[in-house]
């Protein structure tokens, strides 16, 4: 089998999953599953206006490239791609964008869900929310996992 | 006398906000871990009273508590994530 594809991104402009797929659909692949988180208008039952997200770059590429190789090695999968966003969003604005493509529909779910998970757990990155009353705040987050040790197979 | 080294570290989120600065300059003693970098940051007001656990990523990887640190290292306070 060909080496996985993966790519993945660190950006501050607007990311979809359909622009992933350009890139991974291919006649081996008999599945792209297309993933996009987006900025919800409450949380903890406060209304949400905007949300800023900060990122430490380098190394959240680094730690995403790690989390999409990661997945190429559990699961059966052609291609992996993730972008996150930085900057100010919109409600509606996508904040993360995955799309993986594998011959196979099964391993497409898996492989989409370890990546999110990870990303929740992993990647450094910090969002401010905004509210309808003008206030802002940090919010609370993970406390950051390190990478799971290879070959356990458990996704968490 | 141990001989101190001093050391550059990143900050990012509510911690920058806090200090004011993406990043700050810390002088530990020659040969300190981790777990000495976060018992010196702790002295600092600005980071008291922070909402969860304090990690460090050194050469932007997690970083164990008895990792060793060295001036040259890109060592960064990590607040806890909230990406996704």
């Amino acid at each position: 089998m060909a080496e996985p594809r993966l790519r993945v991104g660190v950006v501050d402009r607007p990311i979809s999953a359909a622009e992933l797929a350009v890139d991974l659909v291919g006649d081996r692949h008999g599945a792209t599953l297309m993933f996009e988180g987006t900025v919800r208008n409450r949380n903890r039952g406060r209304p949400v206006v905007r949300l800023h997200y900060e990122a430490y770059e380098s190394m959240a590429e680094e730690t995403l490239h790690a989390i999409a190789a990661e997945a190429t090695d559990r699961f059966r999968v052609g291609a992996v791609a993730v972008l996150h966003r930085t900057g100010s969003l919109e409600i509606g604005d996508v904040s993360v964008a995955i799309t993986v493509a594998s011959e196979h529909r099964a391993d497409a779910f898996e492989a989409t869900r370890y990546v999110i998970e990870q990303v929740k757990l992993r990647l450094p990155v910090w969002k401010r929310e905004e509210y309808a009353d003008g206030s802002t705040a940090w919010l609370d987050g993970t406390p950051p996992e390190p990478a799971p040790s290879a070959g356990t197979g458990d996704a968490g | 006398m141990t001989p101190r080294m001093s050391l550059r570290v990143l900050l990012f989120g509510l911690y920058r906000e806090r200090a004011g600065a993406p990043q700050i300059e810390i002088e530990l003693p020659a040969g300190a871990r981790v777990h000495d970098l976060l018992a010196g940051l702790r002295e600092y007001p600005e980071f008291q009273g922070l909402p969860g656990r304090m990690a460090v990523a050194v050469n932007r990887r997690y970083a164990e508590a008895d990792s060793p640190l060295l001036p040259g290292d890109e060592i960064a306070l990590i607040p806890p994530v909230a990406g996704g």
